[in-house]
């Protein structure tokens, strides 16, 4: 046996030098084109990742089981930074050095540190919901797509559906919002502020301070001292669902709150006790909620197909959907990209220009009518509100937005 | 690296308070300083200098931390805030000023190292782990700081964004740039730190560190040297919170959150307390195995499963072994990696007749 050893080794060497060679052989015979990304399955946004980047590699074997994009395969390379920016850096150069031509990335810090490098290798990089605000501006951000409505125009949207709902005024209406007293959790403030001015509504803010696990004090203060007439929640990771139930608690009417896009997941709702605990909240949504667009029927069966059960992940349809929606946004930049290229290899530069000519790709309903232009990499900020009803979320609006005009007069101010 | 001190003779006090007093370890350091100055940018690509940018970036703050843990004994987990503390200063000076390197580097690593003496006060009173309870506070008490006042923080996500260092006129912007700016500061910090070890201030250090009611019995002021260490170890911090900004060009408090602080106490700890070469080994160490292992689980499991279903587990798969290779070395050599390469080295000294 010890002396079979070294022979051993050397077969097996061999046999993977072999596999190396075949795979490579394989990579180079077939037409490719690699997106590049970040997604966290570990970390402290894991709750959203196991959901999210199952979507995305669910939707890559999709369009590839379909043939690809004119002939391309494409190859999406999933790493996991930890929400940590030394990893998402030294992971991006990595994609980087693999050609990639554009990248999903993963976090508001990451968003921050990649943004220089996106401009000096002219990659695209997506950012849907998290990154600066001010990155709606195409201008001053030319390689960095937001894609989904920021805290600013989630902002306008709330105000915009508070006012609808209380009868199309808000004079002297009292406002509550309630924030996660982080970076992020300050972003809507100067949009809120001036709405107020603007609208003559009374607005208190109440901080929660991390990790957001207890906030019985703030909540009493809303619903016993403020007693507020709608309560506007931007809060992340464990807290919506603590916040959620501790008005509920309080007796406060459900139907009187809407979560920003991060505290608007079934998971939170679970966590809060079930759908039936908070029948009627309003939850924010960037991308469509339930599995049954089109879309999601297609990658229901072509698990079908392979003889499996549909995803489990799809259960949690508010994070697979907005997976689905990343990837998708991607995969059509790089069928525009194509079509300027003529069918040659795209680069990143072309694969930008090709986000910027998305228009009205909407997968049936899933994505809201972006129109994503070189100025504006938002695509217009468009929102959906989803109300909890019975045992899920229903529509409660069409896709709609509030204020554009004062978001982009503080977009464009801001840069 | 590997020499022998025998037949070296002194002969002089200069040739004694030589930083290298012998020979072999002359031509080895000028090996080396070949090795990292001239080879690696000429041979190494983008990707591999980007690794080592990043080890260069902790092996700063580590060495910092490692005078203020390794030397006097005083627990600190607020590493992380006093690099904000260094980037915010830099960056506000930057942005606001059209500060160059040389004006904005020094002002961050001067202004954390009074937030530092400030921090450090609790330390004449408690030891140990009440202390890293006290400089957790500070961790916190500085970002909710910074979060707060928009002065400080610039405008909308505490973010400021930095233009690239000149230096002699050159915009530093590639990778191999950056390494040798970045690698002169680490040298730097590396010397520094020797020099003041082997000084009067290091040796009251050592002093405290091993037994503070004796130090303060020989006369040695504990309340001075204790601040002086939280003070030069908070400098460290706040230099590597200025490169780290001017590496990434940006300045933001996320990046420097308290398992930030905790990371450094982990590649202090691993490298080996209280040893010069022992906090780049940790930085290097903490830096590359989450990388080293993805990309070992990448080529061996995609051997045996499909490329995109390798993203199910290797994420968390990469924790457990990141977790486990700790509890290893820690077990096979407590004093950490410093005491292990020395091990080594003794055992090639002697090599092939070790008896």
């Amino acid at each position: 046996m010890l002396h079979g050893t070294p022979r051993n080794l050397a077969i097996l060497a061999g046999a993977m030098a072999g596999l190396w060679f075949a795979g490579a052989a394989n990579a180079a015979g077939q037409k490719e084109i690699l997106i590049g990304a970040q997604c966290d399955r570990t970390g402290p946004t894991q709750i959203t990742g196991v959901i999210f980047c199952p979507a995305v590699q669910d939707y890559v074997n999709l369009v590839n089981s379909q043939g690809g994009v004119d002939g391309y395969k494409i190859r999406i390379d999933e790493l996991d930074n930890g929400y940590q920016v030394p990893q998402a850096i030294e992971e991006y150069e990595r994609q980087k050095q693999e050609g990639m031509v554009s990248t999903l990335i993963w976090g508001t810090p990451q968003a921050e540190a990649l943004n220089p490098r996106l401009e000096a290798d002219h990659i695209p990089g997506t950012s849907p919901g998290f990154g600066a605000a001010a990155a709606a501006n195409g201008a001053k951000y030319p390689y960095l797509f937001p894609i989904a409505a920021t805290y600013w125009s989630q902002a306008g949207a709330a105000i915009q559906f508070i006012k609808d709902k209380l009868g199309g005024s808000l004079k002297g209406k009292k406002i509550a919002y309630l924030y996660y007293d982080n970076p992020a959790g300050l972003v809507p403030m100067p949009i809120l502020r001036q709405l107020q001015q603007i609208e003559g509504f009374q607005l208190r803010t109440f901080a929660v301070p991390a990790p957001g696990v207890e906030m019985g004090a703030q909540i009493l203060d809303i619903t016993q001292r403020y007693r507020a007439d709608f309560v506007v929640m931007h809060v992340f990771g464990r807290a919506p669902a603590v916040a959620l139930k501790t008005l509920k608690q309080s007796g406060y009417p459900m139907s009187h709150v809407i979560g920003f896009v991060w505290a608007s997941s079934e998971a939170d709702i679970k966590a809060a006790g079930g759908f039936q605990m908070v029948q009627g909240y309003n939850t924010m949504q960037f991308a469509g909620v339930g599995d049954n667009y089109p879309v999601d029927q297609q990658i229901i069966a072509m698990y079908k197909k392979a003889g499996k059960p549909p995803p489990p992940e799809m259960q949690s349809s508010v994070y697979y959907n907005r997976g689905i929606l990343d990837a998708a946004l991607h995969i059509e930049a790089v069928r525009n990209a194509l079509t300027l290229t003529g069918g040659k290899p795209p680069t990143g530069e072309d694969v930008k220009k090709g986000f910027e000519m998305i228009h009205g790709f909407t997968l049936g309903g899933l994505l809201p009518p972006l129109d994503i232009t070189p100025s504006d990499h938002e695509g217009g900020g468009w929102v959906q509100i989803f109300q909890v009803k019975g045992n899920g979320m229903v529509p409660e609006t069409k896709w709609f937005r509030g204020y554009r005009d004062i978001i982009l007069k503080t977009v464009n101010a801001s840069s | 690296m590997f020499y022998r001190e025998a037949g070296i003779f002194k002969t002089s006090y200069a040739a004694d308070m030589a930083l290298l007093p012998a020979p072999g370890a002359r031509w080895s350091a000028a090996a080396f300083a070949v090795l990292f100055v001239v080879v690696v940018p000429l041979t190494c690509g983008e990707y591999a200098l980007t690794i080592l940018n990043l080890i260069l970036l902790a092996a700063v703050g580590a060495i910092g931390l490692n005078i203020l843990v390794g030397y006097t004994d005083q627990v600190s987990i607020g590493q992380g805030a006093f690099m904000s503390v260094g980037a915010y200063t830099a960056a506000n000076l930057i942005t606001r000023l059209n500060a160059p390197f040389w004006i904005a580097l020094p002002a961050g690593g001067l202004m954390a190292a009074l937030i530092g003496t400030v921090v450090g006060i609790p330390s004449l009173r408690i030891k140990g782990l009440y202390l890293a309870i006290a400089t957790l506070a500070s961790q916190l008490i500085i970002q909710w700081t910074i979060n707060h006042v928009p002065f400080i923080s610039g405008g909308s996500e505490a973010s400021i964004q930095v233009p690239p260092p000149v230096v002699f006129g050159i915009k530093l912007q590639s990778q191999v740039q950056m390494y040798l700016f970045l690698m002169f500061f680490v040298v730097l910090a590396l010397v520094a730190a020797q020099n003041l070890i082997r000084s009067r201030i290091g040796r009251a250090f050592i002093a405290i560190r091993d037994q503070d009611i004796a130090a303060e019995i020989i006369g040695i002021n504990i309340f001075r040297y204790k601040l002086l260490a939280f003070a030069i170890s908070s400098f460290y911090a706040g230099v590597t919170g200025v490169l780290y900004t001017y590496y990434l060009g940006i300045a933001n408090y996320e990046q420097f959150e308290l398992d930030v602080s905790i990371s450094f106490l982990a590649m202090v700890i691993i490298g080996g307390l209280g040893s010069m070469l022992g906090p780049i080994f940790g930085a290097a160490f903490i830096t590359l195995l989450p990388i080293v292992t993805r990309h070992v689980l990448d080529s061996v499991g995609g051997l045996f499963v499909a490329r995109a279903d390798l993203a199910n587990f290797v994420p968390s798969l990469r924790l457990a072994i990141f977790g486990a290779l700790i509890i290893f070395f820690l077990v096979v050599e407590p004093e950490g990696l410093n005491r292990l390469w020395r091990n080594i080295r003794t055992w090639f000294r002697t090599w092939p007749f070790s008896y």
